[in-house]
């Protein structure tokens, strides 16, 4: 658990960067800073392994006070992720994961075992161990920038934007890796983000600050986006947050409608419809084709694969989003191994979130409180 | 002319004795080799100092500055007269010539050393001490490889400066290569002259060549970029699945949940999958 008590930070200058910032991350938990940008979350996460000195206040870790304990055991005990990853150049990427476990005087052989044994959790391919960063794509350098982190299993990980370099569709495919990893590991998480967005998607509990680095808000992403406590925050967790907050509320049962398929190589002939989902051996989607345009046989080349495909336990705004999306209007539900279960159209989903409860909210006199 | 200096060079009595070629030539390596090793003794940590610090840097340029615009005969008159009464014997020209030698080196190792470290990639410097590497750690660790590509050109370009200027210990009568040409130059024997320079352009470049292999052996391939040629050929640019190392959209990439899952498959480790 990090505590922070009163932290102040003022710089030479005299620039007050965090101000009297008092704030509970749970161990296990994710924690989000969310704000604009000066609005002091680096300053506030890089206090916590003192990389910067607070003005005044104290921040505990599990009861332990951080300025009483040494530096360079405080920083080993915690993994620390940066926006451009930082890895060490002259490193191969077994090297980079090993960096804490060799300045914690770790042998060789016990090192590369944890590196490999890293590399494949954070879904890195074998080939990619005698890599330098610099043949490394920013995906995978932040991959590998999170398992270094991960290396000597660390119970606090302090991430600064460590996705927002990356393009949008690797971005997703990290977060989503991300939580997985955090669902097996349960670490203590703060992670700094100016991306409400993101925030939202992570953070098991989301602090907003605002610019002078004054807390504005404290609650779980539910909680934030329902019950925002005055125009700042209403205004950065913006406009479409009642759609965002369907990301809460999962799929209820919908009422999915089978779909006729065809392969690759089939041809047309004898589907009436206006659009037919295309789906390979496994079943899995692969595209939609308007049958009346096909002479022939179904090429790959043919198919519209501008839908997006929402699983059936997932939350509803993946559900509403794929049928929206899709050039047939009948969005692409799967299961959890992606296979094909069904369509279902936009109104049935908004149907659904008619009848859904709102997502549940914690005690509005405790906004403080996770509500999960 | 050129058959001249071909036959000289080849003369079996011009490769012995005390002031044969070899020897000369050991005297010359042996004059440039100390004078490199004492000026990288300063010049590095210094340089290093700098970098790592931030500290100080303006008085090194200007001192590296100033040192390079110091004449090396000047100096070497210079130090002949003020260290010539206090030393004895031969040590009272080889210690002004190896001083001149050394203040030559000295701006192009300083430079080489603190432009390394100060442009080592701030995010690494920032990780590496994240992780609690101490001061030290940084620098042995995490600088000072990176910076090697620098320090290695700062050497160098040192080397080269320092044996082709080594030449002018014979002016104040000590061996090296010079001899051939001070000599060559009191007795008119123009072959002899053109010998030694030849020589001494030929030792230039080995000494480099030599800086060369050890700077190879000793960079790591990651700052050097010969990554490519060594296992297997470049990484795809991109195998966070969105595309294959081909560069061809893989199937279904843009359905985004699809990839989702393929990458939840991946990770649950029920369908391989090469990312490169
Ligand atoms: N080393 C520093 N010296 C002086 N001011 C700083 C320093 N670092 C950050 N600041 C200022 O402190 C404020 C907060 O910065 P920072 O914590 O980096 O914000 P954020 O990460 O939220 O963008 C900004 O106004 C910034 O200009
Ligand atoms: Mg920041």
């Amino acid at each position: 658990m990090i505590v922070f008590d009163g932290v102040t930070k003022r710089y030479p200058g005299g620039t007050v960067a965090v101000d009297n910032l008092s704030l509970v991350a749970p161990n296990g938990k994710i924690t989000v800073l969310v704000g604009p940008s000066g609005c002091g979350k680096t300053t506030s996460l890089r206090m916590v392994n003192r990389m910067i000195r607070p003005t005044s206040g104290t921040i505990t870790l599990d009861g332990r006070d951080t300025a009483r304990m040494k530096e360079s055991d405080l920083r080993r005990g915690m993994g620390y992720v940066i926006q451009h990853a930082g890895l060490f150049p002259h490193r191969t990427v077994l090297e980079n994961i090993g960096t804490v476990p060799r300045l914690l005087g770790w042998d060789r052989r016990r090192t590369d075992a944890r590196a490999h044994e890293l590399m494949e959790q954070v879904g890195l391919d074998e080939v990619f161990a005698s890599r330098y960063p610099s043949q490394l794509s920013g995906g995978q350098q932040q991959r590998v920038g999170v398992a270094r982190a991960l290396a000597a299993d660390p119970p606090v990980l302090l991430m600064d934007e460590p996705f927002s370099a990356v393009d949008p569709v690797v971005r997703e495919q990290l977060q989503d890796e991300f939580l997985r990893l955090q669902d097996e590991l349960g670490k203590t998480i703060l992670f700094v983000t100016h991306d409400i967005d993101e925030a939202i998607k992570l953070g098991d509990q989301i602090a907003v600050l605002r610019v002078g680095g004054v807390l504005a808000q404290l609650a779980d992403p539910a909680y934030l986006l329902n019950h925002p406590v005055d125009d700042f925050v209403a205004d950065f967790v913006g406009r479409d947050r009642g759609y965002r907050a369907l990301s809460f509320q999962p799929t209820p049962r919908l009422p999915l409608r089978p779909e006729r398929t065809l392969l690759i190589g089939e041809t047309t002939q004898g589907v009436a419809q206006d659009w037919a989902l295309v789906v390979d051996d496994a079943n899995h989607p692969l595209g939609w084709v308007e049958p009346r345009r096909v002479t022939g046989e179904i090429r790959s080349e043919m198919l519209h694969r501008g839908g997006t495909v929402a699983r059936a336990s997932g939350p509803l705004r993946g559900a509403l989003d794929a049928a929206l999306s899709s050039p047939s209007r009948r969005g692409v539900i799967v299961d959890d191994s992606g296979s094909l279960v069904g369509t279902v159209q936009a109104h049935e989903v908004l149907n659904a979130i008619e009848e859904a409860a709102r997502p549940e909210v914690a005690d509005p006199t405790n906004p403080g409180a996770p509500a999960r | 002319m050129i058959n001249d200096v071909a036959s000289w060079l080849l003369d079996p009595a011009h490769w012995t004795g005390p002031d044969g070629v070899p020897a000369r030539t050991w005297e010359h390596i042996w004059y440039s080799g100390v004078s490199l090793l004492i000026a990288s003794l300063i010049a590095v940590p210094a340089g290093l100092l700098i970098g790592h610090t931030g500290r100080g840097r303006v008085v090194a340029v200007n001192l590296a500055g100033a040192a390079r615009a110091v004449p090396s005969l000047g100096l070497l008159f210079i130090m002949v007269l003020f260290l010539g009464p206090r030393l004895s014997g031969d040590a009272a020209s080889l210690w002004p010539s190896l001083i001149v030698l050394i203040v030559l080196a000295i701006p192009p190792i300083l430079s080489g050393a603190y432009a390394g470290v100060e442009g080592v990639d701030p995010a690494a410097r920032d990780a590496a001490r994240g992780m609690g590497m101490t001061g030290w750690e940084v620098l042995s660790r995490v600088e000072v490889p990176c910076a090697l590509p620098l320090i290695f050109s700062g050497l160098r370009s040192a080397a080269l400066q320092v044996v082709a200027t080594a030449t002018i210990a014979a002016i104040v009568g000590i061996g090296g290569l010079g001899r051939l040409l001070i000599d060559g130059q009191a007795i008119r024997d123009f072959p002899q002259m053109v010998s030694g320079a030849l020589l001494v352009a030929v030792l230039a470049l080995l000494v480099d060549l030599a800086l060369a292999g050890v700077q190879r052996y000793a960079v790591s391939p990651g700052l050097t970029g010969r990554t490519t040629t060594r296992g297997g050929g470049r990484a795809a640019t991109d195998a966070d699945g969105t595309t294959d190392a081909d560069g061809i959209p893989a199937p279904g990439a843009v359905f985004a949940g699809e990839k989702e899952l393929a990458v939840r498959r991946e990770a649950g480790k029920t369908e391989p999958r090469h990312n490169s």
